[in-house]
């Protein structure tokens, strides 16, 4: 990369050798703001409508509403009581969310580790073919996803007649509307998230690598664990944060899915900015869920020693 | 006479019991196969059900089934509003990815292919978009739209969803660029092609299969974004946003109808480039 642009600096330097000296170096300022001129558009855009935005959203958490102010007015006074306030009514929501997001994490992972498995060395000639189908049923609309399972779910659905047949769900047992149909939402949902870092990690691996550990008198299960996994953990770690992250901030599946007693962090700030009017709080939940969620990642990538990452 | 069936009895009880045996070697060698297949099953089952509901003979909810009909893809606009909300959806989703690859793709090649201060702060500022909660973002959007006294509508959805395509993009285009092999760029400077040339003729056309793919990526992160494009749109109506508002008194079987062509769509367009590029490399070896 930087040898063909080494290449290109040296034919333009080959072409003006006697250009004027202001020649050549307005052709190296040229060559110097290029970068900057392909970033500025994009990075305006980041910066103007993400990184200000955030800003904002800081400002907005420590307002107050005026006495006697209509409602959706507030100004600024500085009242970083807003955030003991707010993050004290709303503790046990936080912790529901990060809950519901982990076990959803932990089980995405489960279904995806064997099957990036099997589509990278089982797979033969139909690898692609695979691929092709582990992200297919993502091109369906995700909130038609979720109606489906609102539907497989329902008390007069087959896996509810299944379970109750099998004596597993009692007569008057539902799954619908409940913390389990929240969770299988969220890991059917954020799947593909899961499935194609880790494919992409393990495919890299070489698969004799397998067979040499059982060479080496290491069963199935011994050979995964001690050899294929650490190999691939780059993939399990970037998979896990990308499942992590957007099931922590979800409120359709909770909305779609559950009932009152599941409400998620995302539900409330959805209800407190759209429906409540009440930015303050709204943003004081926003700024402690991106603020909780970078320290996760933070903490998450230094214990898995995967620093390139970011 | 006895011995023969004591001869014919041995060989049966031995194979009797390899067969057990072979079964079970069978699971335990296929035990990843059949487990892919059960987790192909789940992945499927929701598609499964979104396609078969669009033949539903239902009316304003589409929760049971009620009997096979052709009405709702011969009438896929038959439901109130279904189609205005898929038209904005889609000329929101076109106009987004097209800014988005375009500003994606030029910080992509800044990146990959120069030296630059500040490139510590411009890669953070790519990441965090990715790494942030969808509701974190709309609201701050919405929070700024507020402060300027911006009217919510088509062009605070088409602002958002460039926004969150961007980064997408980025990483997309970037990982093309890397893998090219700088060679081919320097024959092609050997041969004399200044850099216009070079970029026009060699890397360029190298890097579009990656422009692409990024693209797609785009249209389909913003054909299906919900939560950002519901705290950013106001009154207007996207696709998400009408299965979402109408769950609440029943989805008319139309947008399973629209969802099922959308996945029928999407998924030839995907199996047309990986007949392609298999063509190619059939072509190269």
């Amino acid at each position: 990369m930087s040898a063909a642009i080494g290449a290109g600096e040296l034919q333009v330097e080959e072409q003006r050798p006697k250009g004027s000296p202001e020649d050549s170096a307005r052709a190296v300022g040229r060559r110097r703001a290029t970068p900057y001129l392909l970033l500025l558009p994009g990075m305006a855009w980041l910066i103007v409508f993400f990184v200000l935005p955030m800003l904002t959203l800081l400002g907005t958490s420590t307002q107050t509403r005026p006495p006697g102010a209509e409602i959706g007015v507030y100004e600024q006074t500085f009242r970083f009581a807003n955030y003991p306030e707010a993050i004290n009514e709303y503790l046990a929501v936080f912790a529901r969310s990060f809950g519901y997001a982990l076990i959803a994490t932990v089980a995405a992972l489960v279904i995806s580790y064997p099957l990036a498995y099997a589509i990278a060395f089982k797979a033969g000639r139909w690898k692609n073919l695979l691929l092709v189908a582990v992200v297919a049923p993502f091109f369906v609309s995700f909130l038609l996803r979720t109606i489906a399972w609102k539907q497989i779910l329902a008390d007069e659905g087959w896996v509810v007649s299944a379970l109750k047949a099998l004596h597993i769900l009692g007569p008057q047992d539902h799954i619908i509307n409940s913390a389990p149909a929240v969770v299988i939402g969220i890991t059917y949902n954020f799947l593909p998230f899961m499935i194609l870092p880790i494919y992409a990690s393990i495919e890299r691996v070489d698969s004799r690598i397998m067979e040499a550990a059982a060479d080496l008198y290491a069963n199935v299960f011994t050979a995964m664990r001690r050899v294929m996994f650490p190999l691939s953990l780059p993939g399990v770690v970037a998979g896990t944060l990308l499942t992590f992250i957007p099931a922590a901030g979800d409120y359709v599946n909770a909305f779609l899915l559950g009932n009152r007693n599941t409400t998620m962090i995302g539900n409330v700030i959805d209800s407190r900015f759209l429906v409540v009017v009440d930015y303050p709080t709204a943003a004081v939940l926003s700024v402690t869920l991106m603020a909780a969620i970078l320290f996760l990642v933070f903490f998450y990538i230094r214990r898995a020693g995967t620093e390139e990452l970011v | 006479m006895s011995t023969s069936t004591g001869a014919r009895q041995r060989p049966a009880a031995v194979s009797k019991q390899s067969i057990g045996s072979k079964v079970g070697r069978w699971f335990g060698r296929n035990s990843i196969r059949i487990y892919a297949a059960l987790a192909f099953t789940y992945l499927f089952i929701p598609v499964a059900y979104t396609l078969v509901f669009s033949f539903n003979d239902s009316g304003r909810s589409n929760y049971s089934w009620q009997g096979f009909t052709l009405d709702k893809w011969k009438n896929p606009c038959g439901a109130p509003d279904v189609c205005p909300a898929l038209a904005t959806s889609l000329k929101v989703g076109f106009l987004a990815t097209a800014v988005a690859t375009v500003l994606g793709t030029m910080i992509a090649f800044a990146l990959a292919r120069h030296r630059f201060h500040g490139r510590t702060t411009t890669n953070l500022t790519i990441f965090l978009p990715m790494a942030t909660p969808e509701v974190v973002m709309g609201a701050s959007l919405l929070a700024l739209f507020l402060n300027l006294k911006i009217n919510l509508g088509f062009t605070t959805i088409v602002i958002a969803h460039v926004m969150f395509c961007i980064s997408f993009v980025v990483v997309t285009v970037k990982a093309r660029i890397a893998s090219l092999d700088p060679r081919l760029e320097q024959a092609a400077m050997d041969l004399y092609a200044d850099e216009v040339q070079t970029f026009r003729r060699v890397t360029l056309p190298l890097v579009a299969p990656g422009i692409l793919a990024a693209a797609l990526l785009a249209f389909s992160l913003s054909f299906d974004d919900f939560i950002i494009t519901n705290f950013n749109s106001g009154t207007v109506n996207t696709f998400p946003k009408f299965v979402y508002v109408s769950s609440l008194r029943g989805i008319p079987a139309q947008a399973n109808v629209i969802a099922s062509a959308m996945f029928f769509i999407a998924l030839i367009a995907v199996l047309i480039g990986q007949v392609v590029t298999a063509g190619r490399k059939r072509q190269k070896a």
